[in-house]
């Protein structure tokens, strides 16, 4: 009987789902026949991206959600021709998951899309972008893997290596240190990305790699040992290859042993000073490789910094200044190309490339902003370090 | 006595019944994959699924599959596994790099596959079966662990190992890169970066084969002599005992048998995929093929098939719910565990559960409709 | 000095576990399930204080008390809405129904606290005369420091199994909790309330959970909608690894854990340091199958 009853109810189940899933072709899946959506969809361009909502990572696909729709909600405030009509799909940081993500969007009628904001699930989305000639500009997920071999994906991120480079580069070339330590994220992509190229970088540039530890998913509260090992052998400068969350345990544990190393970070650490409760004085003196700063004094930062605040009660971090300046990009190249919202994505993505790789952009990120015909993006990392709180330009 | 029978699952009317009708029963779920299977493929080539369905039709099969597995070993074996997805993880990755490995010299994707899961299952049995030789040992809560613990270890291993094929062979190493390729050879396994570039030759008509040979294979195991002393021991291990039945041999056939069924899975689940790393297989994608199969009944294999494409579909069919999906999610699976499993909830969900689906589907369709607009 | 410092970080975080898997073993040992939300009890403990600290301004012993009520109903509301409906269930469907709910729990404190991790406020520092805040002591000569929050983990720790191992021989209600543990149907038979008992159990398991939630965030400031969770499975694991529903087992246990995870990363390789925790884990229950101080129960025939 349990049995019957469950049977049925699971039989239910799909079958209601089942016609959810088969009614949605009768929306509007082909963007080249406008007649079947007329008003707002008509006029707008469907962009569409993934990211985690939900989950452990939720923090950045948040961000860049945020960060994208406040220049959607810009743009379409001028009331131009040029209109936006942004979706994103949670994808919970899997790329199985971003795939359902991103046929959801498909279904939807997605025209352009922001690829996925973390790098595996973006590396699994932009195959499907690549097969499907729908325009990709991904805000963050930054391995090559990502734009490789695919004509129509672009990062508005730099690339792991690139980091990992320029921040040995930076570091012998203001001798900074010569016995550094490495503290990494074993089962993360973007975090060996940088480890790997700074390590052979670093060898190149004379600078010794004294220790070289790890840490992992669900492994990643107690950084004692890893702590300790650069200790003892010396290390003048720790490189955190990582997000800032386990950077601020890190610095936590590190004061309390009595370590205080040259710290340096990369753009993931950015978001350090907006964390609720963090005791800034921790990361005094905290270098770090970013291409944004919520501090900065232009204009359009402070707009978008207020903007932001208002509207989700928080400091945005370098995700939602990437996803923001993906908006504007997009903007820039669509008027630059006179497209309009009923053409096909196959035309708007043949038009995009063109603009991407011949265009100059000015972002929150950077000015003077290009890309190659791979989908990397050129821009330099700001150097910045943490004075009193706030970061201070290095140069 | 009797408590350890509910525990294990299936009362003793249910069985009896069960060995009745037994061939009708395996009809009836061979039937039902079949019909399913040839709808959507139907479907699927006129055009009337939509892109997050067609996306959806292979990771389905592989959950089923996997589904399938663990029935196995939960359901029939009567042994809880918390590290089932760590089997997935053998196939997938092996699977993968011998399909990687072979693309120049079979140019046929379809034969490419077949090798590629039969060198996933391959490597499925191979792990469970050594894994086998301490977990069961143990017994009840202290089994479980430890195959989590297995799970786990799997996970950590293919985090650290890298593989590389050039001219001169394969080339192993753990914990960093020392393979030290010819400059034509290419790394396949990348330790946390996984596997990259992988072809996608899964396909859902594979897919389909892949559960009609894995319900073969259980459906004719629980009919063997040996599987029925399996359900034995389940049911009585001590009884079982007594009468001579071998208890770890025959429970090792079993569980081998599992492995090798969720390597297959577990391959076809990755080359459905560009790119494929050694964390999705984790402690959160064993518990859910878990709650496949207690959802679906233990031991119920079509109950755990249905439950398992069911389950997979719902967070993608919630999306509409946007920031409340995952919550809804949770409700749901809390909700027809309660129903499942308490009558007077079932009662009281009974009366008002036709109200609410009206309802909720009425509004379901009213967005829609307000969409089409 | 080096060893004795791992020592020390091992037992500091041990005692994490230790509490963590004391909650998880007691609600075990009567109740008979894994109750899965338990790490995300923790968490929602934590962010309670957090707020209470942070938010309201109110001092952190009110903090750490309002988590602990909080924490307590909310065991005996989940207790009551999803667990006790399923008393007569076979196990695994309770633990479906206890993922279920941590899944629900991670979700809501997603939508009420956001994504955003938030850094969880050192409780236990000394402000000195000349204004420096100290948050820990130097041993030998300052070769070894120690954080007052790792003492103080320690010792509630401690205080914690011998008040449970006392509550559970002496009180009325902790025997009938060994009663029911033991036998249920005897329990009801000699008018012991089965179903009060369990809920009792669930309250001290969340109000542990709570302490947890704190010490965890105290030692490890920090605090997202995921923080239960890692730490909720090993505290399984070591609830299991000292043998599951025995008390001094589950400190043990977590002790044991602790140190064996630092020591991994030390000697051994950082990068397969679950690998080698779980394989000793494997290789202890091989030997003693039933946990380190788990009762070895004879099978009748």
């Amino acid at each position: 009987m349990k049995r019957i009853v469950a049977l049925i109810l699971a039989l239910m189940m799909v079958l209601s789902l089942a016609a959810c899933g088969t009614t949605q072709p009768t929306e509007p899946t082909e963007p080249t026949e406008p007649s079947d959506a007329p008003e707002a969809s008509a006029t707008a361009f469907k962009i569409g991206g993934t990211g985690p909502l939900t989950g452990g990572a939720a923090i950045y696909g948040n961000a860049a959600k945020n960060g994208a729709q406040i220049a959607v909600d810009e743009i379409n405030a001028l009331g131009g021709d040029i209109q936006f009509e942004l979706r994103y799909e949670d994808d919970v940081h899997d790329a199985e998951k971003a795939v359902n993500a991103y046929n959801t969007l498909k279904d939807w009628g997605m025209q352009i899309s922001l690829g996925s904001v973390t790098t595996k699930p973006c590396e699994a989305t932009s195959v499907e972008n690549y097969a499907d000639r729908i325009f990709a500009l991904t805000p963050s997920a930054s391995s090559p893997a990502v734009v490789a071999n695919k004509d129509n994906v672009f990062q508005m991120c730099f690339t792991d290596p690139n980091q990992g480079s320029a921040s040995a580069q930076y570091i012998a070339d203001k001798g900074l240190a010569t016995k550094v330590a490495v503290i990494w994220k074993n089962d993360d992509v973007y975090s060996k990305g940088i480890h790997d190229k700074f390590c052979e970088k670093a060898a190149e540039l004379g600078i010794e790699v004294v220790s070289d530890t790890t840490f992992a998913d669900g492994n990643d509260t107690d950084f004692s040992v890893q702590i300790s090992d650069a200790q003892s052998n010396g290390a003048e400068l720790v490189f955190l290859p990582i997000y800032y969350q386990p950077a601020s345990l890190i610095f936590a544990q590190a004061s309390t042993a009595g370590y205080a190393p040259k710290w340096f970070g990369v753009d993931g650490m950015d978001g350090i000073l907006t964390m609720k409760g963090f005791d800034t004085a921790l990361a005094e003196g905290v270098m770090l490789l970013t291409p944004f700063n919520a501090d900065a004094e232009d204009e359009r930062t402070a707009a978008f910094v207020a903007k932001y605040q208002e509207q989700f009660g928080e400091i945005p971090n370098q995700f939602a200044a990437d996803g923001y300046d993906c908006i504007y990009a997009i903007y820039q190249a669509i008027q630059n190309a006179g497209l309009t919202a009923d053409m096909s994505n196959e035309d708007i993505c043949a038009a995009l490339i063109e603009q991407f790789t011949t265009m100059t952009f000015d972002g929150l990120t950077g000015t003077g902003v290009t890309w190659n015909a791979t989908g990397e993006v050129s821009k330099s990392p700001k150097g910045m370090v943490i004075e009193n709180g706030a970061y201070v330009g290095l140069d | 006595m009797n408590m350890k029978l509910g525990k294990l699952g299936a009362s003793e009317t249910d069985k009896l019944r069960h060995m009745n009708s037994f061939g009708r029963k395996n009809a009836i779920t061979y039937g039902f994959v079949i019909v399913v299977g040839a709808i959507l493929m139907a479907l699927n080539a006129t055009g009337g699924l939509s892109s997050m369905m067609r996306g959806m039709l292979v990771p389905i099969c592989a959950y089923v599959v996997m589904a399938i597995s663990l029935n196995l070993t939960v359901g029939i074996m009567g042994e809880l596994s918390l590290g089932h997805a760590g089997f997935m993880s053998v196939g997938a990755f092996t699977g993968t790099a011998a399909a990687i490995s072979l693309q120049n010299l079979i140019p046929q994707a379809g034969l490419r596959l077949f090798i590629a899961l039969l060198v996933g299952a391959i490597f499925g049995a191979i792990f469970g079966f050594l894994i086998g030789i301490p977990v069961l040992r143990l017994k009840g809560d202290y089994l479980a662990i430890v195959t989590l613990a297995f799970g786990e270890i799997i996970k950590s291993i293919f985090n650290n190992l890298f593989v590389g094929l050039d001219s001169r062979g394969f080339h192993f190493s753990l914990l960093s890169d020392k393979t030290n390729l010819e400059p034509d050879g290419k790394l396949i396994i990348g330790g946390p970066m996984g596997i990259g570039g992988i072809q996608k030759i899964s396909t859902f008509l594979a897919g389909l084969i892949l559960i009609l040979v894995a319900l073969f294979l259980v459906f004719h195991f629980i009919n063997s002599r040996q599987g029925r002393a399996v359900m034995a021991i389940r049911d009585n291990r001590i009884a079982a005992e007594s009468v001579g039945i071998p208890v770890f041999r025959y429970k090792m056939t079993a569980f081998t048998l599992s492995a090798a069924i969720a390597g297959a899975a577990g391959t076809l689940f990755a080359m459905n995929y560009s790119t494929i790393v050694a964390n999705k297989f984790d402690f959160n994608t064993s518990i859910l093929i878990l709650v496949f199969v207690v959802l679906g009944g233990q031991g119920n294999l079509l109950g755990g098939i249905i439950a398992a494409a069911a389950l997979t579909i719902l967070p993608e069919a919630l999306r509409q719910f946007s920031d409340y999906r995952m919550l809804v999610y949770a409700i749901v699976l809390i909700l027809v565990m309660l129903a499942t499993n308490n009558a007077t909830f079932r009662d009281k969900l009974g009366k008002c559960g036709r109200k609410i689906k009206s309802i909720f589907g009425g509004k379901a369709r009213e967005k829609e409709e307000t969409a089409n607009v | 000095m080096a060893l004795l410092g791992y020592i020390i970080n091992g037992i500091s975080l041990g005692s994490v576990y230790a509490i963590i898997a004391l909650g998880y073993t007691m609600v075990y040992g009567i109740a008979k399930m894994l109750n899965f939300a338990h790490g995300d009890v923790i968490m929602v403990g934590g962010y309670i204080c957090f707020y209470a600290v942070f938010s309201f301004e109110l001092p952190w012993p009110v903090g750490v008390l309002l988590a602990v009520i909080v924490c307590t109903v909310l065991g005996i509301v989940i207790e009551r809405l999803a667990y006790k409906p399923l008393r007569a269930a076979p196990s695994l469907a309770v633990l479906i129904t206890a993922i279920g709910m941590s899944y629900f729990l991670q979700n809501a404190a997603l939508l009420l606290f956001s994504s955003n991790p938030k850094v969880f406020p050192n409780f236990f520092t000394v402000t000195r005369a000349d204004g420096t805040v100290k948050n820990g002591f130097e041993l030998f000569g300052g070769q070894l420091k120690v954080a007052y929050v790792t003492v103080i983990t320690i010792v509630c720790c401690l205080v914690i199994m011998l008040a449970l191992m006392l509550f559970t021989s002496k009180t009325k209600t902790g025997k009938a909790m060994r009663a029911c543990s033991e036998d249920k149907g005897a329990a009801q038979l000699m008018g012991i309330n089965v179903n009060a008992t369990i809920s009792t159990t669930f309250a001290i398991g969340s109000a542990l959970a709570a302490i947890a939630g704190v010490l965890l965030c105290s030692a490890y400031p920090m605090l997202m909608p995921t923080t239960g969770s890692m730490p909720g499975i090993k505290a399984f694991t070591a609830a299991v690894f000292g043998g599951i529903g025995s008390i001094p087992g589950a400190f043990l246990g977590g002790l044991l854990l602790g140190v064996v995870e630092i020591f991994a990363k030390a000697y051994i390789s950082t990068q397969m340091s679950d690998a080698v925790v779980f394989a000793i884990l494997i290789i202890v229950l091989l030997v003693k199958p039933a946990g380190l101080l788990g009762k070895q129960i004879r099978e009748k025939v």
